[in-house]
């Protein structure tokens, strides 16, 4: 009768509110059960950002020209680095809006419980929410980037004739998959890390730009010699930015082996950061 | 028929750490994964001194609540009691799933939402109706339960007018009443509601416990916590009080109130200070005391509600002149105001001051009274103000007859009330 009770018991509770740590798990019924605030905040990030300016979204094409431009002046005129017969235009503005999309998303989400912090003082929903939200915000706006890219890219194809792209660029929606999930997972690692104590925040922003000479962004990877290449291919997203402008560009190296190890490297991320997330977001609010 | 429980508190404590997040922090977090990684018990867990905010902490860690046990059944209206730091935040922290608990475990049947702040997650830019939206769906809604109640919400706190403008225009009065209308019609279970009435006008005030009591009407459970006991005492059925991280008593909201009032205020029937600047007041004019005084020269301390007596204050007035006059309110201790009374404003000379008030047997009830006392000048502006200077309680005498209930009223006169054959 009493052990009746008890299962009964523990069946029929929602809510379990308990301060039990290690969870290996990402809540994804809840996180679809608030669907509707997730598009809430993407839609809050894309309209905000233009709130009160003249031009609005048209913001978001303009700064990937303009560090084209600059790009293309300092990286191609002075410095003179090889953009292996691309175009050096088209070769910026692809490399550039494809990094930016990583590097914002990154910086974003490592700041998850830092920013938000009034907000989960006060009122319970799945924490993954926000960086997720940062995470499709950064794409839609990606998505507006690539257009302006992808105009660029025609001219120079139809009418310049000046790249041969190949059918690898059907590979494009999951190289982005991947890029989407290394951010989040670096920067939830990163969040959670420096809820407690700060020191990394001041690493950070050297960090993304140290990585950014250390992916083939400005410059593609046949300018290192063969026995420095294999420490780019180290990183993870050298395969995603080679096999991106391989098949747009027709320049770079498709590599099946090295796009595996991306995979495999961003699951294990994944994971790691989902368990350590899990573990911080229970707790934050006291040391935050 | 016993109902359901719908919030079951299992032994739950929540520990917090004091002082700063540091250098100190890390080799307590080191020593702890040491211990852990030898499956030995978290060392930090066994220390940790009661939360007294009056005294200086001399540990590192501080427990805000201690094995707190308790049990809600649903449709309960309970109202949490209890002075600053006995706990009532933490616990609704807890309940409302911000942070978790140290040991132990909170079980919930049905959904769950707090009125912890109004307005969590109300972005500036956004228009009245974005905010809504938004606003709502960090509550826990979705967005067709938010669409097919967004005109009454609108009509609640009403904006109409102005629901495509940025909610930075607003006054904070607008402002308030959108955010506290998008959480009213929330339709949840469970309704945690945190002193959200001290905000808004007396009307908007109004409007709120009118939602309250609506929810609460239809069945859904309601916890509430606030300072003011009128409050309590009309919304909630039952109460639960806690003390220094413990509940020390739950039952009916009339009993643990007067438990709650019994234990925490004491009388204080005299009060006097040295002329200087400790002297509550300020370079106009300096309280030296307050004093009841009792007809009654045997038993001077207690008064009962037979008992006449005077409430003198003496204060000092630095300036040659001025036109003061004194008001004085005497209030229940669960704060309704019983009376307001002023002297006549008249040019006072420099130096001490008397001033006295007369109270007659057989006028004040059974009850704990507290008396706030102000100062004004010209008939216009309050130079000063001073809260429950003094604090006492009338205490019932023999009683004819054979009920022993609590009398009710605020006051007690014994009016001539006859009856005859006619």
């Amino acid at each position: 009768m009493n052990d009746k009770e008890k299962i009964n018991d523990t069946d029929t509770w929602d809510i379990n509110i308990t301060g039990a740590r290690g969870k290996f798990d990402l809540n994804l019924h809840e996180v679809w059960r608030y669907r509707d605030l997730l598009s809430m905040f993407v839609k809050k990030d894309i309209i905000t950002v233009y709130k009160q300016t003249i031009l609005g979204p048209i913001w978001f094409l303009i700064q990937p020209i303009m560090t084209t431009l600059i790009y293309v002046v300092i990286f191609g005129q002075v410095a003179k680095i090889s953009t292996d017969g691309v175009p050096p235009v088209l070769f910026y503005l692809g490399s550039i809006t494809i990094w930016n999309y990583f590097s914002e998303t990154l910086t974003l989400t490592s700041k998850t419980f830092t920013e938000n912090a009034t907000i989960f003082g006060k009122v319970y929903f799945p924490r993954i929410i926000l960086p997720l939200s940062k995470v499709l915000s950064g794409m839609l706006k990606l998505l507006i980037q690539l257009s302006l890219f992808l105009v660029f890219w025609a001219y120079y194809y139809f009418i310049n004739h000046s790249i041969s792209p190949n059918w690898h660029i059907l590979y494009f929606p999951l190289l982005l998959l991947v890029l989407a999930i290394m951010s989040l997972s670096f920067g939830i690692i990163i969040t959670s890390l420096t809820t407690k104590y700060r020191d990394l925040n001041f690493l950070i922003s050297f960090a993304i730009q140290l990585l950014m000479y250390a992916t083939p962004v400005i410059y593609p990877i046949s300018i290192a010699s063969p026995q420095k290449q294999i420490w780019l291919w180290l990183n993870p997203l050298t395969s995603i930015f080679e096999a991106f402008k391989f098949s747009f560009l027709g320049q770079g190296v498709f590599s099946y082996f090295w796009l595996g190890y991306s995979v495999v490297f961003t699951i294990v991320l994944l994971v790691v950061g989902v368990v350590i997330f899990n573990v911080v977001e229970k707790r934050f609010i006291d040391t935050v | 028929m016993s109902k359901e429980i719908v919030i079951k508190a299992e032994n739950i404590s929540k520990q917090y750490r004091l002082g700063q997040v540091g250098t100190g922090t890390l080799s307590h977090d080191l020593k702890r994964w040491w211990s852990l990684m030898r499956g030995k018990e978290d060392p930090y867990l066994q220390v940790g001194v009661e939360n007294d905010r009056t005294k200086k902490a001399t540990d590192d860690y501080a427990w805000a609540l201690r094995e707190v046990n308790f049990e809600i059944a649903s449709g309960d209206t309970i109202g949490i009691i209890g002075k600053n730091g006995a706990g009532k935040s933490t616990l609704l922290k807890l309940l409302s799933r911000v942070t978790s608990p140290t040991t132990g475990e909170i079980k919930i049947k049905g959904r769950i939402a707090s009125l912890l702040e109004v307005g969590t997650g109300f972005h500036p830019e956004l228009t009245g109706r974005e905010n809504i939206y938004m606003n709502g769906a960090i509550l826990g809604m979705t967005k067709k339960e938010i669409a097919s109640k967004f005109d009454e919400i609108v009509d609640f706190a009403g904006v109409e007018m102005y629901i495509d403008t940025p909610v930075k225009r607003y006054s904070s009065g607008m402002y308030v009443r959108l955010a506290f209308g998008v959480a009213a019609h929330l339709e949840p279970e469970i309704l945690i509601v945190d002193e959200v009435l001290a905000v808004g006008d007396a009307e908007f005030q109004k409007k709120c416990l009118g939602k309250m009591s609506d929810v609460a009407s239809h069945g859904r459970t309601i916890i509430f916590v606030s300072h003011n006991m009128q409050a309590v005492q009309s919304l909630c059925k039952s109460a639960m009080y806690m003390k220094a991280g413990r509940v020390t008593d739950m039952g009916p909201t009339a009993t643990v109130i007067n438990n709650y009032l019994s234990r925490e205020i004491r009388n204080s029937l005299e009060r006097k200070w040295e002329l200087d600047v400790d002297a509550p007041g300020n370079d106009k004019v300096r309280l030296l005391s307050a004093v009841i005084q009792t007809s009654d020269a045997v038993n001077n301390s207690v008064i009962s509600i037979n008992t006449a007596f005077s409430i003198k204050f003496e204060f000092y007035n630095y300036f040659e002149g001025q036109q003061l006059n004194l008001s004085l309110f005497l209030n229940t201790a669960s704060g309704v105001c019983v009376f307001a009374v002023g002297t006549q404003a008249k040019n006072m000379s420099k130096g001490r001051q008397l001033a006295e008030l007369h109270i007659p047997s057989s006028f004040l009830n059974d009850d704990i009274y507290t008396i706030n006392l102000m100062i004004v000048k010209d008939t216009a502006s309050v130079i000063f103000k001073i809260d429950d200077v003094l604090i006492f309680e009338v205490i019932d005498s023999v009683r004819n007859g054979a009920w022993f209930g609590k009398w009710p009223g605020a006051v007690r006169p014994d009016l001539k009330f006859t009856s005859e054959k006619m």
